[in-house]
C-alpha cells in the first residue's frame, strides 16, 4: 500500500503545480479538483475515512463547484487566457519562487529535527469523530455553525446588486 | 507733624489712581482739579513735614516711617518705609513744589489737547514715583520709584504715540535707562549678598566697618554708577536725553530738567557711603562728569532746534553736579541740583510757550525778534539763561556754580586739571546759552508771531524767575562770610569774569548778522566740527553701527528662528520617516502577502535556529 | 491502514503549502489567488489528518472538519467580493484594486 500513497502524492503535487502554472481558469479549477481526490484518498490510506469523505464531498463537491459558477457567472471570455499569459512571464516567478523555496527549507530543517517512533496504524472511524466532535469539541462546533451564518449572511448580501446596477440592469 | 510723610507721595498716587479708574466721565476742569489738588495737597505736606524738620530735627537727622513689610524671606525683609534727612528734605521740596507748578502750567499748556486726562495721570504717577524714589529708606524700594520713573519718562515721551517717531524716540530713551538698570540691579544684588541688608543706614553701618578699597565696594559703587548715569544721561549713556525732547514741553521740564535726571545724582548722594569707601570710583565720577559737561557744550552751540539746546544744556549742568560729587562736595551738587531745578524748569516752560506762539516751530533760524512780542516770555528766559550762565552776584546759578568750582579747586580729590575744565565750561554755558537768547529774542522777526500766554503759565514763568535769582541767597551768609578769604574771593572773580567774557563772545558772534560765524564756516575744519558737535559727537552712529546693527543682523539671519528648527526638524523627521514607511503601504495585495511571508521566514528562522 | 513515516506526509503537505504560497504571490488574477488559498489550506488540512493517524486520535480529521469548515464559509464570502470588485473595477486585475494607500 505504500505505492499507492506515493502515487496519490506524485499525482496531487504535479496537478498542484499545473494548478499555479495555468493560464486558463476552469482548467486550473479541474486540476485542483484532481488534486483534492488524490488528497483525500491519501486520507483513506492514512486510515481517516471520515476526512476523505468530507473532502470529497464538500471541498471538491461544494467549494469547488461554487468557484466554477462565480467563474461561469463572470463570463470572462477568452481574452483573460491572453491576459494571463502576459502576466506570467518568467521574470515574475523569481522572488515568489526564492520566498517559498527558503521558507520551504526552513520549515523541512524543523521538521527532520523531529524524530519520534511510529506506531501501528489504525482506522479512526466516524463515529470516533463524532464522538470528539460532540464531546471536547462541542464548543468548536457551534462556533462553526455561527461562522457559517455569518457566511451565509455575508454572501447573500455581497452578492446583491447595488441600486445603481439594479436600475442599469432593470 | 512728620508722621505726615507717608501722604506726600501716596496723594499723587491717589490722583493718578482717581485719574484713571474715573475714565471718560469727567471733564477737563475736574481733571486738572483732581490733579492740581492731589500734588498741591501734598506739596503743603512736603512743606509742614520739612518745616517741621528744620525747626525740631528728629535724633539721628533722620525720620523714618514704616508702612508696611514688603515681604519676608530668610533675612531679606524689605518695608515700605520713608525716611526724612535734610538731603531727602530738598529733594522732596524741589519735586512737590516744582512739580506743583509745571502742572498749573500744563494746565493751560495742554489744553487744546484731546489727551488731558491721560497726561495728568501719568504726571501724577511720575510725580509719585518720584518721591517714593526720593524718600524712600531701603534701596529696593528707592529701586520702585527708580523704575516708576522710568515708566513714567517712556509713557510720557512717547505721549503723542500716533507719531511713531516720538514712539521711537521713547523706546531709544527705555532701553539706554534700562542698561543702566540693569546694572543697578546688579549692584543690588551684590550688596544684599556681601552685606545682608538693603536698608539704608544698615547699610551705612556696615560699610563704615569695611575695608576701604575692597573690590566688593569697588565694584557695587560702579554698578550704581551706572545706573545713575543710565537715568542722568552721562557718557555714555546720554544718547537718549536729546531724543527725548519728542515729548510734550511740560514733560521735558519736569522730567528731563528738573527731576528724573538728576534721580542719578540723588543715588550717589544717597549711598555717598560707599563711594567714599572707594576712591577709584569717585575719581571715574568726577571724571565722565567733566567730560560730559565739555561734550555736550559743544553739542550745544551748534543745535537748530531750542529744545535740544536745553537738553544738551541739562546733560552738561548734570555733568558740573557729577563733576562735584566725584571730588565729595555733596552738599554743591544738591545746592546746583535745586538751582538747576529752577532754571532749568523755567527755560523749557518759555520754550514752551515760543514754540507755541511759533505755531510748533522748533528751528530757532526761523525766530528773531521775539522780544517785542512776547516780552514777558523774554524776560523770564532771559533770567533763566542768566541763572545758567552763573552771572555774577545776581543770580542764583552763580551761587552754585561757583561753590561747585571752588571744591574742585580745592578738596583733595580735585585739581587744576578738573578746575579749568570746569572754567571752559562754563564759558561754554553762557556762550551757547546767549547764543539762543540773541537769535531767538534779538534781530529782526522771521515769522510773523500773535500770541498771549494765559495767567496761569505767565504766572509759573514768573515764580520761577523769582526763585532763579532768590535761590541762592541762602548761600549768602556764607558768601559774605567768603570775602573774607582771599584765596576764594579770587577764585570767584575768576568766574565771574568767564561767564561775562562768555555773554561779551556771545553778543560779538551770534548778535546781528553773525558775520564773523558764516566766515568760520568756509573753512572745511569748521564744517567738520559743526557736524560732529551737531551729531552729538558720533555716538548716535558709534552705538547704531556697534550695537544696533550688528543685533538687527543677527536677527535677520536668525528669522527662521534656529531654535524653533530645532522642533521643526522634529516634526520633519517625523514627515520624512512617513513618506518612506507609506512607500510600503502602495494597496497591492501581492507586495502584503509576501510581506507577511518574508515575516514569517525570519520567525520561523529565530525559532528554529535558536 | 498503511504506516508511513511521519516525516513523508508531512513533507507532502510542506510541498502542497509551498506551491500554494507560490501561487498566492505570483498569480495577479483575483480568482487564482483564492484557488491558491485553497491549496494551503488543504495543505495544512493534510497536515493535520497525517499527525491525528499518526497518534491514532480524531483530534486530526476534528481539526480538519473545521479548517474546512472555514475554508467553506471564506470561499462564499469572498467569492462575492469578487463579484462586487468585478462591478466595480470591470477587472480581475489585483493591482488595479489599490486605492487604499498611503
Amino acid at each position: 500500500m505504500n505505492i499507492t500513497f506515493y502515487i496519490c502524492a506524485a499525482v496531487a503535487i504535479v496537478s498542484t503545480a499545473m494548478v499555479i502554472i495555468g493560464t486558463n481558469a476552469v482548467h486550473s479549477l479541474l486540476y485542483f479538483i484532481v488534486s483534492l481526490l488524490a488528497t483525500g484518498l491519501i486520507f483513506f490510506i492514512l486510515g481517516a475515512p471520515f476526512a476523505a469523505a468530507l473532502v470529497v464531498i464538500i471541498n471538491a463537491g461544494a467549494i469547488m463547484v461554487l468557484f466554477v459558477f462565480v467563474i461561469m457567472m463572470l463570463n470572462l471570455g477568452p481574452q483573460t487566457t491572453e491576459q494571463e499569459k502576459s502576466w506570467l512571464s518568467p521574470r515574475m516567478w523569481a522572488g515568489p519562487a526564492i520566498l517559498a523555496v527558503v521558507l520551504f527549507i526552513e520549515l523541512v530543517y524543523a521538521l527532520i529535527s523531529f524524530h519520534a517512533a511510529s506506531p501501528d496504524v489504525k482506522v479512526v472511524t466516524a463515529k470516533d469523530v463524532g464522538m470528539a466532535l460532540f464531546g471536547p469539541y462541542l464548543l468548536g462546533v457551534e462556533l462553526a455553525s455561527i461562522l457559517l451564518l455569518a457566511g451565509l449572511l455575508g454572501a447573500y448580501h455581497l452578492g446583491r446588486l447595488s441600486p445603481g446596477d439594479r436600475e442599469a440592469k432593470e | 507733624m512728620l508722621e505726615f510723610l507717608w501722604l506726600v507721595p501716596v496723594l499723587p498716587l491717589a490722583g493718578f489712581a482717581a485719574l484713571v479708574l474715573l475714565g471718560k466721565r469727567i471733564t477737563n476742569p475736574v481733571v486738572a482739579c483732581i490733579s492740581v489738588g492731589s500734588v498741591g495737597l501734598s506739596a503743603i505736606f512736603a512743606a509742614i513735614a520739612g518745616i517741621s524738620f528744620i525747626m525740631s530735627p528728629p535724633a539721628g537727622n533722620g525720620y523714618s516711617q514704616t508702612l508696611w513689610t514688603w515681604i519676608q524671606v530668610g533675612n531679606f525683609s524689605p518695608a515700605a518705609s520713608f525716611y526724612l534727612d535734610a538731603l531727602s528734605v530738598v529733594m522732596m521740596l524741589v519735586v512737590t513744589f516744582i512739580g506743583l507748578l509745571i502742572i498749573i502750567y500744563s494746565t493751560a499748556f495742554m489744553a487744546a489737547d484731546e489727551d488731558y486726562r491721560r497726561f495728568f495721570a501719568y504726571m501724577n504717577l511720575f510725580i509719585a514715583s518720584m518721591l517714593i524714589l526720593v524718600l524712600a529708606d531701603n534701596l529696593v524700594f528707592l529701586y520702585l520709584g527708580w523704575e516708576g520713573v522710568g515708566l513714567c519718562s517712556y509713557l510720557l515721551i512717547g505721549f503723542w504715540y500716533k507719531n511713531s517717531q516720538n514712539g521711537l524716540a521713547a523706546i531709544k530713551a527705555f532701553l539706554v535707562t534700562r542698561i543702566g538698570d540693569t546694572a543697578m540691579a546688579i549692584g543690588l544684588f551684590l550688596l544684599f549678598a556681601t552685606f545682608g541688608t538693603l536698608d539704608i543706614q544698615l547699610l551705612s553701618q556696615k560699610i563704615s566697618q569695611y575695608p576701604v578699597g575692597s573690590t566688593t565696594l569697588i565694584l557695587a559703587a560702579s554698578l550704581l554708577l551706572a545706573g545713575a548715569i543710565g537715568k542722568s544721561a552721562q557718557l555714555p549713556l546720554q544718547v537718549w536725553l536729546p531724543d527725548a525732547m519728542a515729548g510734550p514741553t511740560p514733560v521735558s521740564a519736569l522730567i528731563h530738567a528738573a527731576t528724573m535726571v538728576a534721580a542719578g545724582v540723588y543715588l550717589i548722594a544717597r549711598t555717598n557711603f560707599i563711594f567714599i569707601n572707594a576712591p577709584a570710583v569717585m575719581t571715574i565720577v568726577a571724571i565722565i562728569g567733566v567730560v560730559t559737561l565739555l561734550i555736550a557744550g559743544f553739542s550745544a552751540l551748534v543745535q537748530h532746534d531750542i529744545k535740544r539746546v536745553l537738553a544738551y544744556s541739562t546733560i552738561s549742568q548734570i555733568g558740573y553736579m557729577f563733576l562735584a560729587l566725584g571730588v565729595g562736595a555733596w552738599s554743591a551738587a544738591i545746592f546746583h541740583f535745586m538751582v538747576h531745578a529752577f532754571f532749568k524748569s523755567l527755560l523749557f516752560l518759555c520754550a514752551g510757550v515760543v514754540i507755541t506762539a511759533m505755531s510748533g516751530v522748533h528751528d530757532i533760524f526761523k525766530m528773531g525778534g521775539l522780544r517785542r512780542k512776547l516780552p514777558l516770555t523774554f524776560w523770564a528766559f532771559l533770567i533763566g539763561c542768566a541763572s545758567l550762565s552763573a552771572l555774577p552776584l545776581v543770580t542764583a546759578g552763580f551761587y552754585s556754580k561757583d561753590m561747585i568750582l571752588w571744591q574742585v579747586w580745592s578738596s583733595p580729590s580735585g585739581g587744576p586739571v578738573l578746575w579749568a575744565a570746569g572754567l571752559v565750561g562754563a564759558l561754554l554755558t553762557s556762550l551757547y546759552a546767549f547764543r539762543v537768547i540773541f537769535i531767538v529774542f534779538f534781530g529782526e522777526p522771521k515769522t510773523a508771531v500773535d500770541y498771549k500766554p494765559a495767567w496761569r503759565i505767565s504766572a509759573v514763568l514768573v515764580i520761577l524767575a523769582f526763585l532763579s535769582i532768590v535761590g541762592g541767597f541762602i548761600k549768602l551768609p556764607m558768601e559774605l562770610e567768603k570775602l573774607s578769604v582771599q584765596a576764594q574771593y579770587v577764585f570767584q572773580a575768576i568766574a565771574g569774569v568767564t561767564s561775562l567774557a562768555g555773554i561779551l563772545f556771545a553778543y560779538l558772534l551770534f548778535a546781528g548778522e553773525r558775520r564773523f560765524v558764516r566766515s568760520l564756516l568756509n573753512s572745511k575744519l569748521c564744517v567738520i566740527l559743526r557736524d560732529l558737535w551737531f551729531a552729538d559727537w558720533g555716538f548716535d552712529w558709534l552705538y547704531n553701527n556697534l550695537l544696533v546693527r550688528p543685533y538687527q543682523w543677527l536677527a535677520f539671519i536668525n528669522r527662521d528662528d534656529f531654535i524653533d528648527s530645532i522642533y521643526d526638524a522634529t516634526a520633519a523627521l517625523c514627515g520624512f520617516c512617513n513618506k518612506v514607511l507609506s512607500a510600503s503601504v502602495n494597496g497591492n495585495l501581492r507586495w502584503y502577502v509576501s510581506g507577511i511571508v518574508i515575516g514569517s521566514i525570519i520567525i520561523i528562522a529565530f525559532v528554529v535556529l535558536l | 491502514m498503511v504506516k508511513i513515516s511521519l516525516e513523508f506526509g508531512l513533507g507532502l503537505a510542506l510541498v502542497l503549502f509551498s506551491l500554494g504560497l507560490t501561487g498566492v504571490l505570483v498569480r495577479r488574477n483575483i480568482v487564482f489567488i483564492l484557488l491558491s488559498i485553497e491549496i494551503m489550506l488543504n495543505a495544512c488540512g493534510l497536515a493535520f489528518i497525517v499527525v491525528g493517524s499518526y497518534f491514532n486520535q480524531p483530534d486530526g480529521q476534528v481539526m480538519f472538519f473545521f479548517i474546512l469548515t472555514m475554508a467553506a464559509a471564506e470561499v462564499a464570502i469572498g467569492l462575492g467580493l469578487v463579484m462586487q470588485m468585478y462591478r466595480k473595477f470591470h477587472t480581475l486585475d489585483t493591482n488595479s484594486a489599490n486605492l487604499l494607500r498611503g
